[in-house]
């Protein structure tokens, strides 16, 4: 199936990335010869076959419910870009 | 003597019996790094200070007659473990000034097997690639030929060792990106089975097929290595709870009555005539040293470029949801609203190939596609891992070329991402199967390139990989040469 420039857009909004209009263009064509590659797995026959989702089959690792030191407010802010009282601060989300 | 070729367990025997000191071998290892990181690059981050501090600290524990695995070693580690208090990258402009504020278990564990850090060595973006060409910090030269690529994503980990900058490193490898760039520098390098080694503290890129392993200069050091870094690690829920044996029990062992497997869908065309040469050689030379050689089938081997490159971007696209420029980050200043300030900072932070995996990720899981893209491709996994199940039960190692061609020039392969995804065509499938896989040389190209030999095992069984290929190191004579730097 084709992707096309709108295919990208629409992808690019959805992944939270603001793509040049060069960038548009090339992905578009980028994207269409990768996902034609993909198209080789059509070939195989999978009915019936469970996916597998991880290398190693582990279910359940559970760890005992005790509390455990955090990092704590100073360090976790240490990276922020930007920040305010003890908390992460963004540009305005509402108007 | 230039302390800094030499090998984890020949220092080791220097510094039990009082010939040197950690502070020389880490000066040696500096000067070496003076003398020739321009050419190369190998390195993002020096840690040259706390390097000297820990050099002098593993002196005194010597002294004191409490000797580690690793005590005294200079260790690289690759730009994607988190190192606390040292800034930690992924070779991304988007954690470029990121300080973590703990250790990864790894790197826990090898500052508890007193080993001394080098730096923080150069990768591909978020580990995507196979040519450390992505990198925003710059790329890294290949020490055989400066004209050509290292391989990737753990290049620097790769050059580091090659070229005597650092003892032996650490690298991760999702889809072969220790494997390869060993192969491509002529160093020894292993991806443990998924699950082996603690992930917990590692910049995830696909989370299903991630795992950390070494780089280093003989195979004996590859077993030192992993006996510090593997076991269960309660930070980390997929690492296996299972018994670790000493990995250095099975050096110098032999392969006698073993059979080795060769997966005849590894020999296809396309593969560079000098390669197929080595490791058909390298076949010969196995069976010299007592082990039969059978000709075995994983029929869904091509697959293996659509399954890998379905999968890890998809889990890429996920993973990589965190950078927002909230909590750490790249932030963009230009961006007016929550949304637009995600947006910008995400186009700023991330390089084109991140970008583009981060694309074919979230096309491959968008909605309507999600079934003939993720799912089946997890299905043809599964029938990848049954190929491997099925394969074990008539041989003990499978035997397979590294890579298809040595290394290839600087910005070949830039511009089409499809003939750079098929680089890793032969080291894709072992983290697709979750299986572990080591790289060891096994000759050069005429002009001088390494070239690399792949062994591949069941789950948990590293130490087969040890064995033969420790066998293989020591009966097959391939000359140790250096890079003329």
């Amino acid at each position: 199936m084709k992707i096309t420039r709108e295919g990208v857009d629409y992808v690019a909004h959805l992944a939270r990335l603001n793509l040049r209009e060069d960038e548009k263009d090339k992905f578009t064509a980028q994207l269409n010869d990768v996902f034609l590659y993909m198209e080789m797995l059509n070939k195989v026959d999978t009915s019936g076959v469970e996916a597998m989702t991880h290398a190693i089959s582990l279910n359940n690792a559970f760890r005992d419910d005790v509390v455990k030191d955090s990092i704590g407010n100073e360090m976790a802010l240490a990276n922020a870009p930007d920040e305010m009282g003890n908390c992460f601060r963004v540009p305005k989300v509402i108007e | 003597m230039e302390l800094n070729r030499l090998t984890i367990h020949e220092l080791r025997k220097k510094l039990k019996e009082g010939e040197t000191t950690s502070v020389e071998i880490t000066e040696s290892v500096f000067n070496r790094i003076n003398a020739v990181e321009d050419k190369i690059h190998s390195f993002i981050t020096l840690m040259k200070d706390s390097a000297f501090e820990e050099a002098q600290k593993a002196d005194k524990a010597i002294q004191e007659g409490n000797m580690g695995l690793l005590t005294g070693i200079p260790i690289a580690l690759k730009d994607i473990m988190c190192t606390r208090g040292v800034r930690t990258t992924c070779g991304s402009h988007i954690l470029e000034n990121f300080i973590p504020p703990y250790d990864s278990t790894v790197v826990k564990k090898l500052r508890e097997a007193g080993g001394v850090f080098v730096g923080k060595t150069n990768m591909d973006e978020f580990a995507m690639g196979s040519s450390t060409e992505t990198s925003y910090f710059g790329i890294t030269r290949n020490p055989w030929d400066l004209e050509r690529i290292p391989g990737g994503s753990s290049g620097g980990s790769a050059t580091a060792v090659v070229a005597d900058q650092c003892i032996a490193s650490l690298g991760s490898d999702t889809g072969g990106s220790i494997r390869q760039p060993a192969a491509l520098c002529g160093v020894v390098g292993m991806k443990p089975t998924y699950g082996r080694v603690s992930r917990f503290g590692l910049v995830a890129f696909a989370s299903s097929l991630d795992q950390i392993g070494p780089l280093s200069k003989d195979v004996e050091d590859c077993a030192i290595m992993m006996n510090a870094i593997a076991g269960y690690d309660p930070n980390d829920s997929t690492s296996v709870p299972a018994d670790v044996p000493d990995y250095t029990k099975s050096v110098s062992k032999g392969i006698e009555g073993w059979t080795i497997g060769i997966p005849k869908e590894y020999f296809i065309e396309g593969i560079d005539p000098e390669v197929l040469a080595a490791v058909e050689g390298a076949i010969k030379q196995v069976e010299k040293m007592g082990g039969k050689t059978v000709e075995i089938s994983l029929p869904h081997t091509e697959y293996c470029v659509a399954v890998y490159y379905v999968i890890a971007p998809s889990e890429a696209s996920s993973n990589l949801a965190r950078y927002d420029g909230v909590r750490y980050g790249f932030r963009s200043k230009e961006g007016r609203d929550l949304l637009e300030m995600y947006k910008m900072s995400r186009a700023a932070g991330f390089g084109n190939e991140v970008k583009r995996r981060i694309m074919i990720g979230t096309h491959s899981l968008s909605s309507g596609y999600y079934d003939a893209y993720y799912k089946k491709a997890s299905q043809v996994r599964a029938l990848m891992r049954d190929d491997f199940n099925d394969a074990f039960k008539t041989c003990n190692v499978i035997l397979t070329p590294a890579t298809p061609t040595p290394a290839f020039h600087i910005g070949e392969k830039m511009d089409d991402p499809l003939q750079m995804y098929l680089c890793d065509i032969f080291t894709l499938s072992a983290n697709l199967a979750g299986i572990p896989g080591i790289s060891i040389p096994c000759g050069y190209t005429k002009s001088g390139l390494p070239i690399g030999l792949q062994f591949l095992a069941k789950h948990f069984e590293e130490e087969k990989l040890i064995q033969v290929a420790s066998a293989y190191e020591k009966n097959s004579k391939i000359e140790k040469r250096r890079p003329d730097l």
